[in-house]
């Protein structure tokens, strides 16, 4: 019993961190932007706008919740949520530290390749029960997105495994260790890459926010939502970036391991490189314009997974050798 | 397209049939520019038919002209194009010089041109701003948003208004430049040149960019002509037409400059072809400046140039004005347009503008006829954007440089 209850306890500690991380990450993203591209950002709310992610989440909370003629109730409902559980809950298998993880399984990997698949679902089940055209084909959209990222993204990832040999993220990160600079970052390179490219397909962020592609499908499958449930989408898709994050640094970045410990800072390495991968994402959208729905699938299936398949030969082959 | 009827028609009549996926884009949609709405028949993404509709935002130009008289005409002609608002009133104002035979002073001519480049820059960096922003590049919005800015500031300190200027008058512009503007532009193409790199790192040699681009919305010369496109968007296809040079009006025979133009019609060298173009304003403002200098001190309107009085207001329009009896109404001199008939065509910044006026000897024209290059250039969507699909379609609104101020008049 007093198990349980400080597991709930924990989850709920990770979740307001995770949340609190979310708030401040649309600042920074919208700050660093604004920085990128020669305006203030949001300086009213607060000092130099620090409390803007709050004055945020007050106006979507108190904003009316539509729910527009002929679209399928239930679904349009549970379809917010899906993306949000199954984006979140991925953060409770990413080790912090050693042995500073939320559920030890053994299978975390598998586990967050599953939920990230599963919150996929929540895009296309907006988009159809929308009742609306744009929304539709956003729908349509993340469901060709995902049939093109998700294969590419899981083998980079069992290269790792194989690697590794393990599906543990904690023994992901600590069969690292030995490794020159700490982390799978170079004998995994190409994986690396593959994973990084795939990784903002499945947050669906630029150049790869064709669901939501703001110019063209208006706002693509959340077309249709308000208030409270459009705000989960965003948070959705911030979450899901702070998984994606993780995973990332976890299983090429050598996690927690950095070249010397900091006493009294045990997560320093791991926020460090967590912090690093956001900003890149941030600086990603401010660049690069967006992929067309074909390319997409084209750079997917014809450069990524070839690419993926022949890293994890490569590696199995180099494994059996060594 | 076939008209709604008539694919009804065919969805009963057939016992099984396909319904074809419409939608309806626009009329409020971020990317069609403004009021412009598509109709749009989808097999997947890709787009089978496209039917523009157009009007939401007529008002009645042409005939509420034949109301006005000729000054009055160039404040309307602010509302075409709002975004180059002054290749519209250089468009007007030379209809009506010619009509009424009147010749413009050297300097107001220089000055004129140098504005019309200024309007070419603004039009050009909001079609650039928001065609990258179409297709998703989004910090090349707020840079080109930022030397805009600039513009307009210069903009307000020659004229005192940012967007509907009305600064050409008939006969010649309404006031001279002071001396702290033609500082401010020289610092401006000095410093010009350097902000198009800015924006061509972040585009030229995208990946993506070039991927959305290139090969999109092809018009070949022969097609191009046929379709009626002209400025930027039928230069891209390597016709080298441009009123500028082929009727050279105000000072551009006094100037130097080259007419750039693409090879293969794809939006990609029409993209190429604006950006040469803003390089070529940059450099004939500098040339205009450099004439200005000559002609300091000279009038810049000329003797003739009609009066900016209002037509005769007429007693008993407004007895409520003289209760008394003992106001005194100032006459007011008409202006009389000579009778006859005159076109004047300049090279606007999205394409070739175009007016026809006729009198019939009273002080508002008979009729005037306005050829704006967005209406010929709507018509050409459906040719350029059958068999793409829907993200190419705002690549394709993008590229043709359209307003819906200038099209639906």
């Amino acid at each position: 019993m007093s198990e349980l209850i400080c597991l709930l306890i924990c989850s709920v500690i990770l979740l307001v961190i995770a949340l609190l991380h979310v708030a401040y990450l649309t600042y920074a993203e919208r700050k660093i932007i604004a920085r990128m591209q020669q305006r203030l950002g949001p300086n009213r709310v607060g000092p130099r706008g620090l409390l803007q992610p709050f004055a945020d989440m007050l106006k979507l909370l108190t904003k009316e919740p539509i729910i527009p003629y002929g679209v399928d109730k239930n679904i349009f409902v549970l379809a917010p949520l899906i993306s949000l559980v199954c984006a979140g809950s991925g953060l409770a298998f990413i080790p912090l530290w050693s042995n500073f993880v939320l559920s030890n399984a053994n299978v975390g990997l598998l586990f967050i390749l599953a939920l990230s698949s599963l919150s996929a679902y929540g895009i296309i089940l907006a988009g159809w029960s929308s009742n609306s055209r744009y929304a539709l084909l956003g729908g349509l959209r993340s469901a060709a997105q995902v049939i093109s990222y998700e294969i590419a993204m899981g083998l980079s990832l069992l290269s790792v495994v194989v690697m590794a040999g393990s599906f543990n993220l904690g023994d992901i990160v600590r069969a690292q260790a030995n490794l020159p600079w700490k982390a799978f970052l170079f004998p995994q390179i190409i994986g690396f890459v593959v994973f990084l490219i795939s990784a903002v397909a499945e947050c669906n962020r630029v150049p790869f926010d064709l669901p939501e592609a703001e110019s063209e499908l208006v706002a693509g499958y959340f077309v249709e939502y308000s208030g409270m449930r459009f705000a989960l989408f965003y948070l959705a898709e911030y979450f899901a970036m702070l998984v994606m994050s993780g995973l990332a640094v976890t299983c090429f970045l050598g996690g927690w391991l950095g070249p010397f410990s900091i006493p009294g800072l045990p997560f320093f390495w791991f926020l460090l490189k967590l912090y690093a991968f956001l900003f890149f994402y941030i600086w990603l959208r401010a660049t690069l314009p967006r992929y067309r729905y074909d390319q997409l699938m084209d750079l997917g299936w014809k450069l990524l997974i070839p690419l993926a398949i022949l890293n994890l030969f490569l590696t199995a082959i180099i494994k059996l050798l060594v | 397209m076939q008209p709604l009827i008539e694919l009804e028609k065919r969805q009963v009549g057939e016992e099984a049939w396909e319904e074809p996926f419409f939608l309806n884009m626009g009329p409020q949609h971020p990317s069609t520019h403004g009021v412009l709405r598509l109709r749009i028949e989808l097999e997947g993404e890709t787009i089978v038919n496209c039917e523009p509709v157009i009007g939401y935002l007529h008002r009645g130009i042409e005939k509420l002209a034949e109301t006005l008289n000729p000054n009055q005409c160039i404040l309307l002609s602010d509302r075409l194009d709002y975004i180059s608002s002054v290749a519209n009133n250089v468009a007007f104002a030379l209809a009506f010089e010619r009509l009424m035979k009147i010749e413009v002073p050297r300097r107001a001519r220089l000055i004129r041109t140098i504005v019309s480049e200024m309007a070419r820059l603004c039009s050009h960096l909001l079609w650039l701003a928001t065609h990258a922003l179409d297709i998703g590049a989004i910090t090349v919005f707020l840079y080109c948003f930022r030397e805009r800015e600039w513009l307009l500031q210069i903009f307000e300190k020659i004229c005192g208004a940012r967007l509907t200027h009305g600064y050409v008058r008939v006969g010649g512009v309404r006031r001279d430049f002071t001396p702290e503007v033609v500082e401010e532009l020289y610092e401006f193409v000095r410093v010009f040149p350097e902000r198009i790199l800015d924006y061509e790192t972040l585009l030229d040699e995208n990946r993506i960019w070039l991927k959305r681009t290139k090969g999109i919305g092809v018009v070949s010369p022969e097609k191009a002509i046929d379709l009626g496109l002209t400025g930027p968007s039928l230069r891209g296809s390597g016709v080298p037409y441009d009123v500028r040079k082929f009727r050279p009006y105000d000072a551009y025979d006094e100037v130097e400059f080259l007419v750039p133009t693409g090879k293969n019609g794809d939006t990609y060298d029409r993209y190429k072809v604006r950006m040469q173009e803003m390089r070529q304003s940059a450099s004939i403002i500098k040339q205009c400046l450099d004439k200005l200098s000559e002609t300091e001190g000279e009038p810049v309107l000329s003797e003739k140039a009609p009066d900016l009085l209002l037509p005769k207001m007429r007693k008993e329009v407004c007895p409520m004005l003289t209760p008394k009896g003992k106001v005194v109404f100032r006459t007011r001199k008409k202006e009389i347009i000579p009778k006859g008939e005159a076109f004047a065509s300049i090279e606007a910044p999205k394409g070739e503008l175009a007016v026809y006026v006729i009198s019939d000897g009273t002080d508002t024209p008979w009729r005037l006829r306005i050829r704006t290059p967005s209406f010929v250039h709507i018509s050409a969507i459906p040719y350029l954007a059958k068999g793409h699909m829907i993200a190419d379609l705002v690549a394709i609104i993008g590229t043709l440089d359209i307003v819906l101020g200038d099209s639906d008049k």
